[in-house]
């Protein structure tokens, strides 16, 4: 792997960048390797990532029955933030926050993680005092949140229409300084470079279509679209389609997957500060560094795989964007897309053990995994490396439906999280 | 937006109904005697299949009434819709090509 630097960068520049290596091998799979990790997003490839550089592991791959990054990694809104209600939430969120401000000098690639500050809007009373309950309940964790009245948060994101004629008028709003965006597309390819300069195998094109199980229950390799392979443990890292791979295994899971739909405008000068959410009228936005408005809406109420969602749902996000925003209504809408994503139902994701022994599961993300992708990868890699969960993910188990245990983020988030 | 078609009032467009989950998944008669790991497959163990997926609606703004349908989870396609307490119809699955035009 050759490392970025400004004499690197200088050489080339002088070479008209015609001696860059391939940032990463496109290896044949090999007939065995000590842990296999199923899906190469950018959870995937960063549990692959630690699994090597912490955990010594250095023999094994990651399959991806597309290209990396394919997936939700490149549909999603690139929104981080960890300023969530529950202890347990926020030590995984804030791991993952910490991990972020130091990803673009651990990969040596740049992520382009901005931390712009991410404004959480309130309209009503019950908005109002949830978000007050989030701030303390974060301060409380050493995570950064604070409230601000109307002028404040107006200051804050001058574009802010706090006008108290509009149909839910802003009434404060709650902002994580430290929240921010990064580049979704660098995280995944700086974690891939990352992981196979020490000798990790990444796979596309690849789609695992069995999961073979000894006579004492435990996995022992994987049929795939490109032969079979030979492992001990199997890590899945499937989004949205976890629910299917986890048969391969006769695991049901208690996941829905659904549709959950984003667009970007047409690209203009900067005109927006930070990321700015609104849970009740249910609008997501910030602008990218190419100066696109990108642009969160909801799922749809349905299980699909279609990767493509209903037109109300969006124009319901572009209403309330536009009564927020009245200068953006004449904005141009570019592209809009769809992802499969996977939902638990208490709306907290689940990383751990399986009832399979050597099969860990890392999925029910639902509409908020980007954000954690560092945070979830470092802690799956402990998982699946020492057989035991890492205490931040410890209370994420599959066998909280069972115990009743449950993390119950979505009475505590209203809607987006 | 789909276009549902509710075996009392016909086809309406999707945002007059409340999807309401998979369906076929039976209240257990005994709740209490169930052990936590098949109490906890009832309440929250789903199928999710990429597939022909069967599920619950109500017609929220209309009749009122709910039903069950059967629809391909990948091109979003319906192949049946019946009442409750109706059995499940035996429709083969359509391929999974149609994306296009689905809608």
């Amino acid at each position: 792997m050759r490392r970025f630097s400004l004499t690197s960068l200088l050489s080339e520049a002088m070479n008209a960048h015609q001696g860059w290596p391939r940032q990463w091998r496109k290896p044949d799979p090999k007939p065995a390797y000590d842990a296999v990790i199923i899906g190469g997003g950018s959870h995937g490839l960063g549990a692959a990532y630690y699994l090597a550089k912490q955990h010594g592991l250095t023999n094994i791959a990651v399959l991806e029955k597309g290209w990396i990054g394919g997936g939700n990694s490149g549909r999603n809104t690139t929104i981080i933030r960890s300023n969530y209600l529950y202890d347990e939430s926020a030590a995984l969120y804030e791991h993952a926050v910490k991990l972020w401000e130091g990803l673009s000098e651990e990969l040596n690639y740049n992520v382009m993680f901005s931390q712009r500050g991410v404004l959480m809007l309130a309209h009503n009373v019950h908005d109002v005092q949830s978000f007050k309950r989030h701030v303390y309940a974060n301060r409380l964790n050493g995570i950064d949140n604070e409230w601000l009245t109307p002028e404040e948060a107006k200051a804050f994101c001058p574009p802010l229409n706090i006008s108290p004629d509009i149909r839910y008028p802003v009434m404060g709003a709650a902002l994580q300084r430290r929240g921010g965006t990064a580049r979704h597309d660098a995280v995944v390819w700086g974690y891939a470079r990352g992981a196979d300069a020490m000798g990790v195998d990444i796979i596309e094109n690849c789609e695992v279509t069995a999961i073979h199980r000894g006579p004492d229950g435990a996995v022992t390799g994987v049929d795939t679209t490109r032969g079979s392979i030979k492992t001990k443990k199997i890590g899945v890292s499937a989004s949205g389609h976890t629910s299917m791979v986890m048969g391969l295994a006769g695991v049901r899971m208690p996941l829905e997957s659904f549709p959950l739909q984003a667009l970007v405008s047409e690209p203009v000068k900067p005109c927006f500060p930070c990321v700015l959410m609104s849970n009740a009228v249910h609008a997501y936005i910030s602008q990218s560094d190419k100066g696109e408005l990108v642009i969160g809406a909801g799922t749809d109420q349905y299980v699909s795989y279609s990767q493509q969602g209903g037109l109300h749902i969006t124009t319901h996000t572009l209403d309330a964007i536009c009564e927020l925003f009245p200068q953006f209504t004449r904005m141009k809408m570019m592209r809009s897309w769809g992802g499969i994503v996977d939902v638990t139902p208490d709306r907290s994701p689940i990383i751990g053990k399986t009832p399979v022994k050597g099969l860990y599961v890392n999925c029910g993300w639902g509409t908020g995994g980007f954000k954690a992708s560092p945070g979830s990868a470092n802690v799956f890699a402990h998982t699946i490396a020492r057989d035991e969960p890492h205490p931040i993910n410890a209370p994420f188990t599959l066998d909280r439906f069972r115990t009743g245990r449950l993390i119950d983020e979505a009475a505590a988030a209203a809607v987006a999280h | 937006m789909l276009l549902v078609t509710c075996p009392y009032c016909g086809a309406r467009p999707e945002i007059e109904f409340h999807c309401g989950g998979e369906a076929h998944i039976a209240r257990p008669e005994t709740p209490s005697a169930l052990s936590d790991a098949d109490w906890a497959a009832y309440l929250f163990e789903r199928s999710n299949p990429k597939g022909v997926h069967a599920e619950r609606w109500r017609h929220l703004h209309g009749c009122g009434r709910w039903f069950n349908a059967l629809r391909n989870t990948v091109s979003d396609t319906f192949l049946a819709s019946y009442r409750m307490g109706e059995p499940r119809p035996d429709v083969s699955a359509p391929s999974d090509t149609s994306k296009a035009g689905a809608r």
